[in-house]
């Protein structure tokens, strides 16, 4: 049977990991090829690396990074922040990185998505959605990490990257993200029902019940985390056996 | 300067690197070629590759690779084929329309089915970790390179279509999607294929080559 990922997710800027806030406030929590090895070690499925880097200075430090956990590491690795061109995309798979997600590029310009995936297939691309809650069950795509509304439904984005060759959705609520109140569920579920292609859901887990409400009632394909991870309240280890007593397939 | 030797076909599909870098994680020296003097010189090969079917076949006829990879297969020299690489092996695939393959593994290359067998919706890609298991028409795993795996270990899964070799003694491995069986690795004399990332499947991966560069 397909396992349920679990995903920790880092942060980098400055050569660090960080953790914010509801994308601000960041605190400092480690050098990430350090950290890329204890969750290997902890049974990571995945792991995620964002450049938060605000300017294009500190660019080089993410290839570096990601070069030294891909010699270490051998599991799929995925990264994004900053990608911008199909140009981007290649030099970052040639870094080590086995995905490459995509977030406010593929607002300003969704035919980098189709560019991209023909070029490398859709296995590689995962768009990165950050949506807010603005009505009842209707969210909307927000994008330049959370600062700039778009106008755009969020099922109906994914829809549209889906349909543009994304392999997978990187789906975070910005409400929930860095709360610890758990995944927005509904947002989730009606994203993951919509589409064909595997959701990764990510903002808001406090807890191990909020990984397995994500999987359970979410319907999410994957779950990311990543202060719970970080600051050592629990291992990755610790999230998948609590996930397979409540009867989630994982890989242990 | 006795490394056990790979060359990995370099036909400009998708991203090598980590094929390498796994070889290498294992000790292998890893050529990365499409010279067809380096191929059949080679004590043993990858054919990697992702992306699409008919791309890839392209590649392969533009660098005149088929041929080329045809006679290897009549030569002692043995040869992994991963996820798109596997496919690449069998007669023909159905992905836009038929496109024929390398035809080295009577069979061909389906969809994913893209609702379970109860009927219900499932993802496409196939993607995560998904657990390995012996085809129970296949003769256990004994000479293969899963020799030193066992049952259950859990390999690293991306794709959306899944080779059926028409021989069913061709498939040693098999995993479940939504109650389907696809072909997790398929082989037959020196050729084998994983569908799965053995480079991006963690320790369960790297002895899959570790196996594989001491074949």
């Amino acid at each position: 049977m397909l396992a349920k990922r679990i995903i920790p997710c880092l942060d980098v800027t400055a050569g660090r990991v960080v953790k914010g806030v509801s994308f601000v406030e960041l605190r400092d929590a480690g050098d990430p090829v350090e950290i890329a090895r204890r969750y290997d070690d902890q049974g990571a499925d995945e792991l995620t690396f964002l450049d938060i880097t605000a300017t294009s200075d500190d660019r080089g430090i993410i290839f570096r990074i990601i070069e030294e956990v891909a010699r270490q590491v051998f599991i799929p690795l995925t990264v994004g922040g900053g990608v911008r061109q199909v140009e981007d995309v290649r030099n970052l798979l040639n870094a080590g990185a086995d995905k490459v997600s995509i977030n406010t590029s593929a607002v300003v310009n969704p035919q980098l998505i189709a560019d991209a995936s023909a070029r490398y297939g859709s296995q590689c691309i995962v768009v990165a959605i950050d949506a807010k809650q603005v009505a009842p069950g209707h969210w909307e795509v927000f994008t330049h990490g959370g600062r700039k509304a778009t106008g755009l439904d969020a099922v109906q984005w994914a829809l549209k990257m889906q349909k543009l060759g994304a392999g997978e959705i990187l789906l975070t609520s910005m409400d929930r993200d860095g709360s610890k109140i758990g995944f927005d569920l509904p947002l989730t579920r009606a994203v993951s029902d919509a589409l064909e292609i595997p959701v990764i859901a990510s903002g808001g887990v406090g807890n191990l019940q909020h990984l397995v409400d994500g999987v359970k009632q979410g319907g999410a394909d994957a779950v990311l985390a990543a202060s719970i991870f970080h600051y050592g309240e629990y291992t990755v280890q610790q999230a998948k056996q609590f996930m397979a007593q409540q009867g989630i397939e994982v890989r242990l | 300067m006795n490394a056990p030797e790979v060359v990995v076909i370099d036909y400009g599909v998708g991203n090598l690197l980590s094929v390498q870098r796994g070889l290498e994680h294992c000790g292998a020296k890893v050529v990365l070629t499409a010279e067809p003097d380096q191929i059949f010189a080679a004590k043993r090969v990858v054919l990697p590759g992702v992306g699409a079917f008919d791309n890839a076949m392209q590649a392969l006829e533009r660098l005149n690779l088929v041929k080329v990879i045809q006679e290897l297969a009549t030569r002692p020299i043995p040869l992994l084929g991963i996820c798109l690489g596997m496919q690449l092996l069998l007669e023909e695939s159905e992905e836009f329309g038929i496109t024929a393959g390398l035809g080295l593994i009577p069979g061909r290359v389906i969809p994913v089915p893209t609702q379970t067998l109860s009927g219900e919706k499932q993802k496409i890609p196939h993607i995560g970790w998904n657990s390995l298991h012996p085809s129970s028409t296949s003769v256990g795993w004994d000479g293969t390179i899963l020799q030193d795996n066992s049952p259950g270990d859990a390999a690293y899964f991306v794709h959306s279509f899944m080779a059926v070799p028409s021989d069913p003694s061709h498939r040693i491995a098999e995993c479940r999607y939504g109650g389907h069986l696809i072909s997790a690795t398929i082989g037959r004399d020196q050729i084998t294929g994983c569908q799965f990332h053995p480079e991006k499947s963690g320790e369960v991966g790297l002895k899959i080559l570790r196996r594989f560069i001491t074949s």
